[in-house]
């Protein structure tokens, strides 16, 4: 059963993309935090992408990625009207929120593509009646991603780029510490992007006693539990980013460990893209 | 040997050898993944087949937890009527081919087998094979009939399972024979559970899998992949959509790890992940596929079932110069089906008796680079019978190796038992079924196969799979 591409929209040309998708059965269910597993082609590999948003009365879910790797260059090379041939879910567990009111302020911090996934946490924490804060940051203005999307309903938007094009200038860790410094209401932390982002973050937000989640990338076979490709130690304890989590207590993470497994195919995954690469070249010039 | 009649080889029956399978050679076949056993021709077939006894009572049957009427097939077959060998097969079990490659026989049908207590047992098992692959290949040539005779189907009766694998497979089977619609739901883009992406296609080809699916799907078994139990379907969902019974046959679940040192370190799998990127993946046509697999020059598999021995026999197919399979126990103790220990050694793969592991280390890339192994020995028997393996104190040695394999069992896979807390389980996690019907503790939901038993055989999971088809048809249609 194909999934069906509704929407796409080049939000960072030949980097990155938002994709809307008909999946009815997974937007029925989907909840903040949830992941999908795609496969996009016949000869091609499942890997996990977490969902950006949901429509479930329209029966869609939004997916963004970085094109990185050959599945990511094929699924790009795709459009509205195609079908991506493998797709399910919804995956992992869902985030865990606690409707506390306005009182309760969670920052949700979001770095590179994971704004995305960052963006259906804080919506979950915005719709369970919550104090939301977002905390975006890239290189400059034109590499923000869901700055929009995340104004039209978090109570704030804090916003950091590198050459200080918008916001502060600094990384994405700089406001939250200002944050953190003056404001004592903080309950919670959310961090999804790059290991080392959330890594500083989980560091900074130690110092600080406050609760925080960060939402894993780790490599998946099958996403059901089934291989361990995903594990991750928590806590001093081997746990599976795919059934246990994808979020877990970024205190407890071991994320040195994290960031070396994810390498652990580099070498391949090079191979593959340049082989496609190359094979995609020959075609043009015979074209 | 054909010219004699069947009757006359009765007599003699003990004293005609068991008629060898003849096999690709073990220098040719771990540089391909075709399959390994090459399965018997017509006069072997017919040969192995006139061995039989007949038995009035036969003890095989009884030996087969699908209770396949083996000398009604056998003597069929040594008539060379191989169609009606085939229905009398179908007629209990929906995965013949399958079946005739996998099960362990040994402690089944011809473990049972009279012949074996002189001599040796008939061939069962690859007179299965040979007639269900026969059967197969005329349906491939449009020659035979629909395998199973044609029920008009029951309007309104709608029952699903879970899981594609062996139990679910064969649930859907029976009951699709007798005009129930059945629909298969499963989480992985495909059919076949364990059979696509446990065991190897040098075992079991996925050519013989893909035409037993086809079989199914022309009894109108609807099969739909990606579709997760538990999550974009739910017992709940189900019932709301109006099927009358659900069976759960979600299979396997998480792998277990050793839970020592350095386990997660770059370069140490569970055979799950080995495998199911190989099999499933297609990695060893990497980069034509895009899964990738690990590469390994120094390969130790840790377990001593057929998931150990199919890992271990994978490395050797991917190039690695050494494989050791690593058993606390010794070979005597080991508890893959004899077949696959042999083919194993034959194919070069080392054991090392008496030893378990301690700690793996990285060398400088980070990669693994060699595990500690403690030297054991075998103490009093346990509860199961086996001497329980212990350590010899202060005896431990290295064993360098790049890739590591664990193949020590699963335990169960929570996304259905967590979105359905209705269900009663055991100590151990696995769901408690009645064991009469394969009923839960959910009225009209059945369970079998490995989240029933935990990691356990095909024909078992097929056993399970029947036993809960047998009481949903008699509900549903108030028949056996």
């Amino acid at each position: 059963m194909p999934t069906a591409i509704l929407q796409k929209e080049k939000l960072i040309p030949g980097r990155t993309s938002k994709l809307v998708l008909d999946a009815p059965h997974i937007a029925a269910t989907a909840r903040p935090g949830h992941f999908v597993m795609l496969r996009v082609s016949e000869h091609g590999e499942r890997f996990p992408l977490t969902i950006a948003d949901t429509d479930a009365e329209r029966g869609t879910i939004t997916i963004v990625y970085l094109v990185m790797g050959k599945s990511t260059t094929l699924l790009e090379e795709m459009g509205v009207g195609d079908s991506i041939p493998d797709l399910c879910g919804p995956l992992g567990r869902a985030t865990h929120i606690e409707p506390v009111g306005k009182s309760h302020k969670v920052i949700c911090v979001g770095g590179g593509t994971g704004v995305a996934a960052m963006h259906h946490i804080a919506k979950g924490h915005h719709r369970a009646g919550n104090y939301v804060i977002a905390c975006i940051g890239a290189r400059n203005k034109d590499l923000l991603l869901f700055h929009d999307e995340l104004a039209a309903f978090c109570d704030e938007v804090l916003v950091s780029t590198d050459d200080g094009s918008f916001g502060m200038k600094g990384i994405v860790t700089d406001p939250l510490k200002d944050r953190l410094e003056k404001d004592k209401e903080i309950a919670e932390v959310v961090a999804v992007g790059p290991v080392p982002m959330m890594q500083a973050v989980a560091r900074l937000t130690a110092g600080f006693h406050i609760k925080t989640t960060v939402s894993l990338n780790s490599l998946m076979v099958d996403g059901m539990g089934m291989c361990g490709a995903c594990r991750v130690t928590v806590g001093g304890e081997t746990r599976f980013t795919c059934v246990d989590g994808p979020e877990f207590d970024g205190h407890q993470v071991d994320f040195d460990e994290l960031r070396s497994r994810l390498s652990a195919f580099n070498a391949q995954e090079k191979l593959s893209l340049d082989e496609y690469r190359e094979h995609r070249c020959h075609c043009h010039n015979q074209a | 040997m054909t010219d004699q009649t069947p009757r006359e080889n009765t007599a003699h029956g003990a004293k005609i050898p068991r008629t060898d399978m003849p096999c690709q050679p073990a220098a040719e076949r771990i540089a391909n993944f075709r399959e390994v056993a090459l399965g018997y021709t017509p006069d072997m077939a017919r040969a192995e087949a006139s061995r039989c006894l007949q038995c009035k009572r036969p003890l095989c049957r009884t030996g087969c937890p699908v209770e396949v009427r083996i000398p009604e097939f056998i003597e069929q077959t040594a008539q060379g009527n191989l169609a009606e060998a085939y229905q009398i097969l179908r007629s209990t079990n929906s995965l013949p081919a399958v079946c005739g490659r996998v099960c362990p026989q040994e402690k089944q049908c011809e473990g049972a087998c009279i012949l074996g207590r002189k001599g040796e047992p008939v061939a069962i098992g690859r007179l299965e094979r040979y007639v269900a692959d026969a059967a197969l290949a005329a349906s491939r040539q449009g020659q035979a009939s629909s395998p199973v005779r044609c029920v008009p189907a029951h309007a309104g009766l709608k029952v699903a399972c879970l899981g594609s694998g062996p139990a679910s497979l064969t649930c859907a089977g029976y009951l699709a024979g007798l005009g129930v619609r059945v629909t298969v739901f499963e989480g992985l883009h495909e059919p076949g559970g364990v059979l696509v992406y446990g065991i190897p296609a040098f075992r079991l080809p996925k050519d013989v899998v893909r035409q037993e699916l086809d079989s199914l799907r022309a009894m109108d078994v609807d099969i739909r992949t990606n579709w997760v139990g538990g999550r974009t379907v739910t017992i709940d969902s189900l019932f709301a959509e109006g099927y009358q019974a659900v069976f759960v046959g979600v299979g396997a679940g998480l792998p277990v790890f050793l839970n020592i040192p350095g386990e997660n370190i770059i370069g140490v799998f569970s055979a799950n992940e080995y495998l199911t990127r190989a099999n499933l993946g297609r990695a060893y046509e990497f980069p034509a596929y895009d899964t990738p697999t690990y590469p390994g020059r120094h390969v130790t598999v840790f377990g001593a079932g057929n998931v150990a021995m199919d890992a271990a026999r994978t490395a050797m197919r991917l190039g690695a110069e050494s494989v050791h399979i690593v058993y606390r126990r010794t070979r005597a103790e080991m508890p893959a089906r004899q077949e696959e220990i042999e083919h194993a050694l034959e194919e070069g793969v080392q054991l090392v008796e008496l030893a378990a592991p301690l700690r793996f280390t990285a060398g400088d890339s980070k990669r693994l680079a060699a595990v500690d192994l403690q030297r054991m020995e075998l103490g009093e028997p346990d509860a199961s019978g086996r001497r329980s393996p212990r350590p010899i104190p202060g005896a431990t040695f290295t064993q360098p190796t790049d890739l590591a394999i664990v193949a020590l069992g699963t335990r169960p896979n929570p996304l259905l038992l967590d979105a359905t807390p209705q269900l009663t389980l055991n100590k151990k996690g696995y769901i408690v079924v009645d064991e009469a019907t394969g009923e839960t503790s959910i009225p009209n939901v059945f369970a079998g196969g490995d989240i029933v038993t935990g990691a356990a055989t095909v024909i078992l999971a097929m056993g399970a799979g029947r036993r809960a088809a047998r009481e949903i048809a008699r509900r549903l249609l108030g028949e056996e």
